[in-house]
């Protein structure tokens, strides 16, 4: 397949073209990621010891809902307007496509909470020492949200419910990715070794990247059907 | 092989077995509970109170089993197109969740005299409850897919990234338990188990699993009349009874 | 040669049609006729490979579609009910994805057929703001694009006005003329002059 790379790098700017001519789509989430964090303050009080002990998992668990409440702009859109139709009727791998589309959306998805958590780490007081160790967690574990959110936003397509579905459906299986990611933060500031907790966020991206995108493509398949 | 895969075959022979297997499964729990509760000797760690674990580690145990099961299931219904797979597969979740359910219930009546609270985040109990959502994502799915196929084939994708997550879940969970539980929460295990136990526990595990395939036929009965309602032998059957 | 060898589709639970079978050869159109709800999507969508019989094949060349799969994709251009066309995109851009996503990479065509087709106004604003009968035009224009042999239709001449249907007419006997083959449903009878075998059939 001669134009395959060119297929791929293609599909990639056709979504970061669409997306970013729709910014309240990309916005929308990363405001919610931030007003989820201020929350707690709000609801458990301003202690600065209470607020650095949660900040890891609040922070994780926010990445979490944002990531999932972006999920339907990966496929809605498209089933809805005949676009994903044409992609699957391509004559390119739909595991390969899957697979853009969903790098396409994390780079505008995952990649600005990761961007930003420093921000909100300094809100919740986390330890000036912890806050790399939050980015690279971040940085490894957002491209899993998204991957596995695939799978259930493929699943899901078209079906009425569909965010509130994505979230029972996806949740219980990220609860990995949320205890290690949250688990490497909180390590560091207690002054753990993190190596392992790296390392297995490190496989799980690796397993994700490989078997999501099929399983995905599998699910947009059933589901056009 | 084909005639097994016949919804109309299967609709009669689950009908003879079932009550056999109804009967087996009485004898099975009268006989498990006869002796957990009486033959089994208290244990002195915990009294009479761990005996909850008879129903307890079955209903664990049987949940896991069940959505391997369902997995399982669903994977033969996408490969093989089988539509009794397709049925199996459905029949088997809301089973499968009440055991989990049914251990979670139970795993909290047995943590209550050991920890004082209704509930604490156990390594068991927390991936056991993740179990339990994973089972209601797989119903929830199945209830919002109208075409029968579609609903099928979907949920079969969902257990299958279901059932490869649970280990890396079990995993997780148990490394993160190992890191946060405070030392004043002991671990909810069996206690050393005497051989006198395993009789019981056993023959629970085993009265479950006869009663889940009781259960299953009979659903499964239910499921092939409501999917088959178009076809010649059920509109007869339903004729002729009426 | 496109061959349907006993299908038979379920919407549902719903039996649509069985033991349904024809063969199209190239310079063929087959039209495809029913009442609403008797199938002619299904159908469609079922040739195309989008969705799966409950018994017999779809051939291309004698080969299954399912076992061809990306192969028999690269030879046919789809334009179902709904247009396919991304909103935010500029006819242009669509039209690129389109031709990307279909191998070719013959580029300088777009504009020529938005400029055939009437859409040359509209070359840089998004396609949102066409209205319904631009849009199906648009949509239309992925088949100039594409330049595949196989054109499966649901519809095509919906939405639009006399002279467009006038011009799609034209441009699918040409079509035909040069070897290519179409399936399509349609409320309209067609009607035209042309060499190529015109076959009806009807879905009940």
């Amino acid at each position: 397949m001669p134009n395959l790379l060119k297929a791929v790098a293609f599909l990639f700017r056709r979504d970061l073209t669409v997306a970013l001519r729709r910014s309240t789509d990309i916005l929308t989430p990363l405001v919610f990621f931030v007003i989820v964090v201020s929350l707690f303050p709000l609801g458990l009080g301003a202690d600065p010891a209470v607020l650095r002990t949660i900040a890891p998992g609040v922070i994780w668990v926010a990445a979490l809902l944002a990531t999932m409440l972006s999920l339907n702009r990966l496929f809605a859109n498209d089933h809805a307007d005949g676009t994903l139709e044409q992609m699957a009727l391509a004559p390119y791998p739909l595991t390969l496509l899957v697979f853009t589309k969903v790098a396409a959306h994390w780079a505008l998805t995952g990649l600005p909470l990761v961007l930003i958590s420093p921000l909100l780490a300094v809100q919740m007081n986390l330890a000036d020492s912890a806050i790399g160790t939050l980015v690279l967690s971040l940085l490894l574990g957002t491209p899993v949200l998204s991957l596995l959110g695939a799978v259930g936003a493929a699943l899901t397509l078209g079906l009425r419910g569909g965010g509130v579905l994505v979230s029972l459906l996806v949740l219980p299986l990220y609860t990995p990715v949320l205890i290690f990611g949250a688990g490497a933060v909180s390590g560091v500031v207690t002054g753990l070794d993190i190596e392992a907790q790296f390392s297995l966020l490190g496989a799980f991206l690796a397993l994700a990247v490989t078997f999501a995108p099929w399983a995905a493509a599998a699910a947009l398949r059933v589901s056009l059907d | 092989m084909h005639k097994y895969a016949s919804p109309k075959f299967f609709y009669s022979l689950a009908g003879q077995l079932t009550p056999w297997l109804a009967a087996l499964t009485a004898v099975l729990l009268l006989a498990g509970l006869y002796f957990g509760l009486f033959v089994a000797p208290p244990d002195y760690q915990q009294g009479e109170s761990y005996r909850i674990m008879f129903i307890h580690v079955p209903a664990a145990w049987m949940s896991m089993f069940v959505y391997v099961l369902m997995a399982g299931a669903g994977a033969v219904a996408l490969v093989w197109n089988i539509k009794l797979a397709e049925m199996f597969a459905a029949c088997c979740a809301p089973i499968g969740a009440s055991f989990t359910f049914l251990a979670l219930v139970t795993g909290s009546l047995w943590g209550k005299p050991m920890w004082g609270a209704w509930w604490a985040w156990d390594a068991r109990l927390t991936s056991e409850l993740i179990l339990f959502f994973l089972y209601i994502g797989y119903m929830a799915l199945q209830a919002s897919i109208d075409d029968p196929r579609r609903a099928a084939r979907a949920s079969a994708i969902l257990a299958l990234v279901g059932v490869v997550n649970i280990p890396v879940i079990h995993f997780s969970v148990n490394w993160w338990n190992t890191l946060h539980q405070p030392a004043s929460v002991s671990r909810m295990g069996a206690p050393t188990i005497a051989p006198i136990m395993l009789v019981p526990l056993l023959l629970m595990a085993l009265a479950f699993t006869i009663y889940f395939f009781t259960v299953v036929l009979m659903r499964m009965r239910n499921e092939i009349l409501e999917r088959e309602r178009h076809t010649g032998w059920v509109a007869e059957m339903l004729n002729s009874e009426s | 040669m496109l061959e349907a060898v006993d299908l038979e589709c379920v919407r549902g639970d719903r039996p649509l049609f069985s033991h349904f079978s024809f063969g199209l050869a190239p310079g063929e159109l087959l039209h495809v006729r029913g009442r609403n709800g008797s199938g002619k999507t299904t159908l469609l969508r079922t040739l195309c490979g989008l969705t799966h019989p409950a018994a017999g094949a779809v051939r291309w060349n004698g080969a299954d579609i399912n076992a061809l799969g990306d192969e028999y994709r690269d030879q046919l251009s789809y334009i179902g009910h709904s247009n396919g066309i991304q909103g935010e995109l500029t006819p242009e851009e669509n039209l690129r994805v389109d031709v990307t996503l279909s191998g070719n990479s013959d580029a300088e065509i777009i504009r020529a057929t938005l400029e055939r087709l009437g859409l040359a106004p509209y070359l840089h604003f998004p396609s949102k703001v066409l209205s319904q009968g631009q849009k199906r035009r648009l949509a239309l224009a992925r088949l100039f694009v594409q330049k595949k042999s196989l054109w499966i239709l649901d519809e095509p001449l919906s939405a639009l006005d006399v002279s467009s249907v006038a011009l799609m007419t034209e441009l699918l006997v040409d079509h035909l003329e040069r070897g290519g083959m179409i399936v399509m449903t349609s409320h309209q009878e067609i009607e035209v002059e042309t060499k190529s075998v015109l076959k009806t059939i009807k879905l009940d």
